[in-house]
Parts: structure tokens; sequence; C-alpha cells
């Protein structure tokens, strides 16, 4: 993949890429409180079956997931092993944001242990709010994911430059049920 | 000592020189293994610290604190009905279970008590989020000991009792409705006919599960007499709930304790298990499960009619005093110490939850357990992380 690591690749190729990448992506669970359940209900349940959507839930490490679901409340003490955690992935590598607690402290907000929202420490991708989502609410925040995904300069992102839309018009972060955040 | 020749002398000393080599070869340097805070086999974010000798715990600790997020501090800065929606996600598989000992402490400062049909709806729902905590764990138990098939049938079964508690207070996983003085809703039309047919849902998957997984050679042998707790110790720890019934100490808060629930109105069994290992206490639960499924087949054969809410005023005031109430929670014992100074919220609410005096037990019985016993007798003890760390 000399074009790949080139940081030059052809339109059509980039989006063949792209379609691939966006239906084989390897999720790692990060749960950490209540959500993490509906994040199991969502994954792991028969009602709601993720597969369907070309998304494989049970990475063995992170270090083969291409995407991770930060479920549940970050606390202060937490915090550096969620960073840690999101180093350990490889390039390309998505965020979700799920709960309330994850987006941005939830009923938390006034507490002296919680960090108020995980996009202070990763980048974040998709925000589901709820407190908990649906898992409904999560498979919509994957399949918003992967329209994303599929918008995306590759080659921008293996030159390190992170998420950047082909046609220039969606970077804000998205949200699931609603629009851009402020 | 006879006398050696030189050449003896050196062999022998050659010798002494090869077994020391030797010893020091075999001798098994010790290890620590660290596990958690996130891994597929703790709940959510323990982290467990063990010393190892070989494939032996010498030395085990659990190291909380990684789901702390400040409940004692929190209820201060809120009001009483504030309160309860927060307290929901102590164990966040029962939340339902969580409000009600906080709602009845309440309750008692302020000398107002439930109407029956609040009351009695209370115990179903009580015993509804009894069932869906711990029909995860049969599941989950399966996960842990390699099986990956219970738990796709615990989520399977364990959705509709989510209906359920969704159709009756309009939240899948966090209804916030119990209220002091009552209820905040009637049931809904139908949920009554709806409920019988989840609970025999419910008791096939107690029984496929048995099946399964308690007939399951591997999971037997892998549970049976390992992680014993004498009832002893199990006391002295604090431990609560099925965990100190697997012991063999026949205690229930719900027989035992007189408030106002509906418990008195159904008869059902209390079970024990005199063994105090792994199996027992997956076992005890499983017919928790069966024996919740059946109160809640009387209990809603039995709702008495009225209003469900009692004569509170608008903005809650607590009057001055102090307050314990403690129940059996799907984990165990839960109880609020409520502390008012006659204002809006509370002045200082202790919180005792299960789960923390459960898993206090840890370094004591994993002492000299093989490696992935660990895992098992953890399952075993079962504990949910926000009810540790609060
Ligand atoms: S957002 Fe709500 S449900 Fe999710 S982890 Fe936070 S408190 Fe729990």
């Amino acid at each position: 993949m000399g074009l790949v690591d080139r940081g030059r690749l052809p339109a059509p190729l980039t989006k063949l890429f792209n379609l691939g990448r966006s239906y084989s992506m390897w999720v790692y669970q990060w749960g950490l409180a209540c959500c993490a359940i509906e994040m199991g209900a969502a994954f792991g349940s028969p009602r709601y079956d993720v597969m369907r959507l070309g998304v494989i839930p049970l990475p063995a490490s992170p270090r083969q997931a291409d995407l991770v679901v930060v479920s549940g409340t970050v606390t202060d003490k937490m915090a550096p092993a969620v960073k840690r955690l999101y180093e350990q992935m490889p390039e390309p590598k998505y965020v979700i944001s799920m709960g309330s607690c994850a987006n941005c402290g939830g009923p938390y907000w006034d507490s002296y242990s919680v960090t108020k929202g995980v996009d202070q420490i990763i980048p974040v991708d998709v925000y589901v709010p709820g407190c908990p989502p649906r898992p409904e609410a999560l498979l919509e925040g994957v399949v918003l994911l992967q329209q994303r995904i599929k918008n995306e300069d590759m080659a921008a992102r293996w030159r390190g430059e992170g998420f950047t839309p082909l046609q220039r018009s969606e970077s804000e972060p998205i949200v699931v049920g609603g629009g851009p955040i402020e | 000592m006879t006398m050696l020749s030189e050449r003896q002398q050196l062999s022998y000393i050659a010798a002494q020189a090869a077994d020391a080599r030797l010893n020091v070869e075999l001798e098994t340097e010790g290890m620590t293994l660290n596990i958690g805070p996130q891994h597929p086999a703790t709940h959510g974010t323990l982290r467990i610290i063990a010393r190892l000798d070989g494939e032996q715990v010498v030395w085990a600790e659990p190291s909380a604190g990684y789901m702390h997020r400040g409940y004692e501090k929190l209820t201060e800065v809120r009001t009483y009905p504030q309160v309860t929606a927060l307290i929901n996600r102590i164990d966040w598989l029962g939340s339902f279970a969580n409000e009600v000992p906080f709602i009845l402490a309440a309750e008692q400062l302020m000398e107002v008590e439930a109407p029956p049909r609040a009351q009695h709806i209370r115990t179903i729902l009580f015993e509804l989020s009894r069932i869906a905590n711990v029909s995860l764990f049969l599941g989950d138990l399966g996960v842990q000991m390699g099986a990956v098939t219970p738990v796709f049938m615990a989520f399977r079964d364990r959705e509709y009792v989510l209906n359920l508690i969704e159709g009756a207070t309009g939240g899948r996983f966090h209804p916030n409705f119990d209220r002091i003085g009552g209820l905040k809703d009637d049931l809904p039309k139908g949920w009554i006919d709806e409920t019988r047919q989840v609970m025999k849902k419910l008791r096939n998957f107690c029984d496929e599960i048995e099946d399964l997984l308690f007939g399951n050679e591997i999971f037997q042998s892998r549970t049976r007499g390992i992680g014993v707790i004498p009832a002893e110790v199990a006391k002295e720890y604090g431990l609560s709930g099925a965990n100190l019934r697997a012991s063999g100490v026949d205690w229930d808060l719900r027989r035992d304790q007189k408030l106002p629930l509906a418990y008195d109105k159904v008869d059902f069994k209390v079970w024990t298990h005199p063994d105090g290992d792994s199996w027992a206490r997956c076992w005890i639960r499983l017919q928790e499960v069966r024996e919740a499924t059946r109160i809640v087949d009387q209990l809603i054969e039995t709702i008495p009619s009225g209003p469900v809410m009692a004569k509170v005023p608008r903005i809650i005031k607590v009057p001055e005093g102090e307050a314990w109430v403690s129940t059996e929670n799907p984990l165990g014992e839960m109880g609020y110490y409520v502390v008012s100074k006659g204002e809006l919220g509370p002045f200082r609410v202790k919180i005792r939850s299960a789960s923390f005096n459960n898993i206090s037990i840890t370094p004591w019985v994993l002492k000299g357990v093989y490696v992935p016993d660990i895992i098992t007798i953890l399952a075993s003890l079962y504990f949910i992380l926000g009810d540790i760390d609060r």
C-alpha cells in the first residue's frame, strides 16, 4: 500500500477502502458504569444484534480494535487508564462516547471525583446522549459513524491529521438525535 | 568423619554446588498479577492485585475506587426528590430496589406511609428489579467460565423484564419512580396480564440455565468445593444477601423485618445452602430468581385498590431527625442512614451498599486458590462496581 503510506490515494480507491473499513469494525467495549449494561444489550443481545451492521464486538484487546465505545462514568482515577487504552489502539481509530456521563459528567456534574466528559482526554467522534441511552441509540451512533468513515479522507488520517472529510462539510462531532453541539 | 582424599573432597563440593544451583532454579519466583481495572472478567472496573507463587495466590487485594462518584457528598446538595434520581445509579442492574430504602427512611422521618396499593406495587417492582439484576448474573456466570451462550439467553429474557419495568415506570433502567408517600403513577392497563406471561418465560429461562449451566460438568468441577466461606467468616466480614445464605445462614431482611412493603402478604421460601462454595452461591441466586417470580405472581393477583399516593406537601421538607432503613436488595443488605435538619435536602446520608462488604472478603477467600479460580470466585461473589464504590 505504498499509495496510502505516501498519503496519495485516488478518490475511487479511497471510497472503496472506506466502504470496507466501515463494515468491518472491531469495537472494544470499554464499559464503565450503568451504560455498560445497555452497551452489552446492544452488542451482546439477540434482540439488537449489532453484527448485522458489520461490527464485531469481541476483540481480545484494544490493540485489535478500530472503535472504542466509552460508556459510563469516567472518574478521575480511571481517566489515565482510558487515555492509555486509547493510545494502545492502532490508527485509524474512532471513539463513541455513550451516555451523559461520558459526554459531560451527567448526573454527577458537580461531583468532586468525576471527569466531566471523556472528550477532555481523548477525541470523540460520536456522542450518544441519554442516561442511559437506549441500545437503539447506540446502534444509531454506530451507523452515523459508519457514514462518517465512508466520507473520510484516508490519506489525511495516515498523515496523522485526524478526521478530515472528503468533502469539507461535516467536520463537527456527531450527536445522535441532534444537530452539532456548540 | 572419615578422611576424604582431595579428589573426593572436590567432587563433594562440586556436587553440593550443583545441588544449590538446582535449588535456585526450581525455586519459583513470586509474581504480581494485576487484573483490571478493565477486564472482561471483572464486572466493570474493579482492580485485583494478586501476588502469585506459581499458580497459587499468596495474597490478593481488591483496589476499589475506580468508580467512586462521591454519592454521599452529592446527596447533601440535592433535594429529596432529586436524591432518588441519583441513587438509582448505585446498583445499576436493579435500580428500583435502590430507591426503596431511601424513600422508606424519608417517609419514616416525615411520618407518612404509602397507601397499601403503592406498597404493593413497590414490592412488585422491587422483585422485578431483583429478577432483572440476578438473571444477568446467571448469564454472566457462563461468560466468566468460557461459555458464551448463557449471556445471550440472559439478555434475551431480561429484555422482557425491562419492558415491564419500562411499561410501569417509563424508564428501562433508571425508573426514578418512587416518591415520598407513594408512587408517581398507577400501573398501565394490561400490565398485569403481561407480567403473568413474562414470569412464565422467566421460569423457563431458569430451567434452561439450570440444565445448560448448572448441569454442566465443567461448571460443576470449577465451582464445587472452591472458594468455601464458612458461616462464621461470612458473618465476620459482614456478607449479606445470597452470599451469606449460601454459607448456611438463614437471614433474609424481606422476611425478618417489618417494613411497609407487601412481603408479609406472600409466602416465599428463603433458600439456604450448607456448602458455602462458589456453587452454592450461584445456586442460591438461581433459586432466588425463581422465588422472585413466584412472589410477583402472588402479588399481582392481590393488588388492593385505592390511590397510589398519600397526602404529602408539594414542597417536601423532612423534619429534623435520623432514620436508618435497610432492605434486602438483589445484592444483599442495602441501607441508608438519613440525617435531616429540616431542610429541602438531607444533611447527611450514609449509604451501606452490599457489594462493598461482599468484596471485602476477597483477600481472605482468594488466599491459596489457583489463578483460574480467582475469576469464578469473584463471579460467584457477585458485585456491581457502582455498588462498591458509590
Ligand atoms: S449516563 Fe447515566 S446511565 Fe450512563 S453511566 Fe452515567 S449515570 Fe449511568
